[in-house]
């Protein structure tokens, strides 16, 4: 699979990263080359095999539906880059 | 009074058990030893002041009898662990000024019992790389360089993610680090800096608290200059915890009962594929010495097959970046980090993200976003998850054979800056005997047996059963034992 510069635009976009012009171009030499040096995992043989996500294959516990932790504005806050009183502030979203 | 700072951990809590020095000498030592070791920047943040608070604190309670497991042992903690009101950055642009409400299960576990932390030590950023090389803070050299390693000819890296870790347990300015592993990043290290590493079966110590990289892999484990002492730090740092949903509700031996005892009648796996081409010569001899070692010991060598190695790498550069840009789409520049000034939300988001990102991190980010996209997510992501099941049956069949498996940790030993870095999967080769141990959950120490003929430290990897960490340091202590590996850094701090 070889990427063009517009799909890597493409990428970059839905994960909200910022690459410029020139970059790109790298990027899409670089990520090409990892996308066909993954093929290989083509040749393995996986008919009829479960995909492994949890290597301790435990369910997930539950929990009591019950407010166990709050009240903490200060401390959510306390690494906020912009916000006003109990509030973070972002740029106008809606006009 | 001789140097502190060469002393094991265990031999200093022998000492501040007699009385022969107090937890306070024992950290001014290695204050001044971490000064001195200043070239090789391997702080992200020192915490100096905060150590001899908390050195005068534990010899307080050791003289009334309420000392702890590691009390008055000055730790250095990776820069991955939040410390409560300790800057807390993973060596990234995007976190420089994040400073922690709360703190991480691991370190709040360490503290209870009484360590002492020099400071915050560096990674590559987000733990992602295997040189220490994407800081965002600098390089760490390798004390292993020369005796003045900032201005050594050929300056090595430490070794990744945990460079800041090894190389100041290495170079003698702590007397253990914490680490995290999620594809080599603490035995990788370790092996090139000289020392012990163990990543435990995943699940063993808690995440919470640790800025998740890839969550289905990583795990913290401990970095420290002797099987012994990474025991007694394992123990520490174990243990369920609530708060991860994946930390495993399992009790938790004590590992260093584990040490000294025999290997007598053990089974040791030697995976064929494991030879593979581009390998040092020195680490295939070393290898097999090593195997001859734990066979005198009493141990029965087996040779064994994992025959999907190979895929273990592509499948974890297929998982772990998905993951990665998972959990890095929480910095976005709203409720911390960095924030780049936008027009719109959107491009707030992007420039935030592209100015405190560095290169690998965007890297990987962009990997991950594109293999879980709609309509790759299946020939990608769900293909590696599949392949991934196939390692772990790999692993169950040789472990019908074997209790324990012996292989290389790296390829090589340590290497110059600047190298293995325009190729990315050169770099990601170097851990392509330690990643399938993240995918499979399995745990794995690395222990140092050798020196090359260049003169650098070789380890070699122990891999358990799934909570079978007893064995592991069974053996690894028989591999010690007999390997006698005393060699120290040209520089020592």
């Amino acid at each position: 699979m070889t990427l063009d510069i517009s799909t890597v635009a493409k990428i970059a976009s839905l994960a909200r990263l910022k690459v410029s012009e020139e970059q790109l171009q790298l990027v899409a030499g670089e990520l090409s080359s990892i996308l066909q040096w993954v093929e290989q995992l083509n040749e393995v043989d996986v008919d009829g095999v479960e995909p492994l996500a949890n290597v301790n294959d435990l369910p997930l516990r539950w929990r009591e539906d019950i407010v166990n932790d709050g009240g903490r504005v200060e401390d959510i806050l306390s690494n906020a880059p912009a916000k006003t009183a109990d509030f973070f502030v972002v740029p106008k979203v809606v006009e | 009074m001789s140097k502190l700072t060469d002393l094991s951990v265990t031999e200093a809590l022998t000492g501040l058990a007699k009385k022969d020095f107090s937890a306070l000498e024992l950290t001014r030592q290695h204050v001044e030893a971490a000064e001195r070791a200043r070239p090789l920047n391997a702080f992200i943040t020192e915490t100096f002041d905060l150590a001899i608070e908390q050195a005068k604190a534990s010899d307080s309670r050791r003289a009334k009898g309420e000392a702890g497991a590691m009390d008055g042992i000055p730790i250095a903690i990776k820069d991955l662990y939040c410390t409560k009101g300790v800057r807390t950055t993973a060596a990234s642009r995007i976190l420089e000024n994040f400073v922690p409400t709360y703190e991480s299960t691991v370190t709040q576990k360490l503290f209870d019992a009484g360590a002492v932390m020099l400071g915050k030590v560096s990674l590559d950023e987000f733990a992602m790389g295997s040189s220490n090389t994407t800081s965002a803070f600098g390089n760490v050299i390798n004390p292993w360089s020369g005796p003045d390693p900032a201005n050594a000819e050929r300056k090595l890296v430490p070794g990744g993610s945990s460079g800041g870790s090894a190389a100041a347990v290495a170079g003698r300015f702590a007397m253990a680090a914490t680490g995290t592993d999620t594809g080599g990043s603490i035995r990788q290290p370790a092996s090139l800096c000289g020392i012990v590493g163990i990543k435990p079966t995943y699940g063993r110590c808690s995440r919470w608290g640790i800025i998740a990289f890839a969550s289905s892999l990583d795990q913290a484990g401990p970095i420290a200059r002797s099987v012994a002492d990474a025991a007694l730090m394992l123990r520490t740092m174990s243990g369920f915890d609530p708060k991860d949903s994946t930390s495993v509700d399992a009790p938790v031996p004590d590992f260093t009962t584990a040490i000294g005892q025999s290997v007598k009648g053990m089974k040791i796996g030697v995976p064929r594929e494991y030879r593979m081409e581009g390998m040092n010569g020195d680490v295939e001899a070393l290898w097999e010495k090593g195997a001859d070692m734990l066979k005198e010991a009493g141990a029965e060598l087996v040779e064994i097959s994992l025959p999907h190695t190979k895929y273990a790498l592509p499948v974890y550069y297929i998982i772990a970046p998905a993951e990665a840009s998972s959990n890095l789409a929480r910095y976005d520049g709203v409720r911390f980090g960095l924030r780049e000034h936008g027009n719109s939300l959107t491009e707030m988001y992007e420039n935030t993200r592209g100015a405190g990102f560095g290169k690998e991190v965007c890297r990987r980010i962009l990997i991950g976003t594109y293999v879980l996209s709609a309509g790759y997510y299946d020939a990608y992501y769900l293909r590696a998850q599949k392949v991934r099941r196939r390692l772990r049956e790999d692993f169950e069949a040789a472990f019908k054979k074997c209790d324990v498996i012996l292989t290389p940790v790296a390829p090589g030993t340590a290497f110059g800056f600047g190298e293995k870095q325009n190729d990315p999967i050169q770099m990601y080769l170097e851990d392509v005997f330690t990643v399938t141990l993240n995918l499979v959950g399995l745990p794995g120490i690395a222990v140092p047996v050798g020196l090359a003929s260049n003169g650098l430290p070789v380890g070699l990897q122990l891999i358990g059963r799934s909570f079978d960490e007893m064995s592991l340091f069974k053996t690894a202590s028989a591999l010690e034992k007999s390997a006698a590996f005393t060699a120290k850094p040209p520089f020592v701090a």
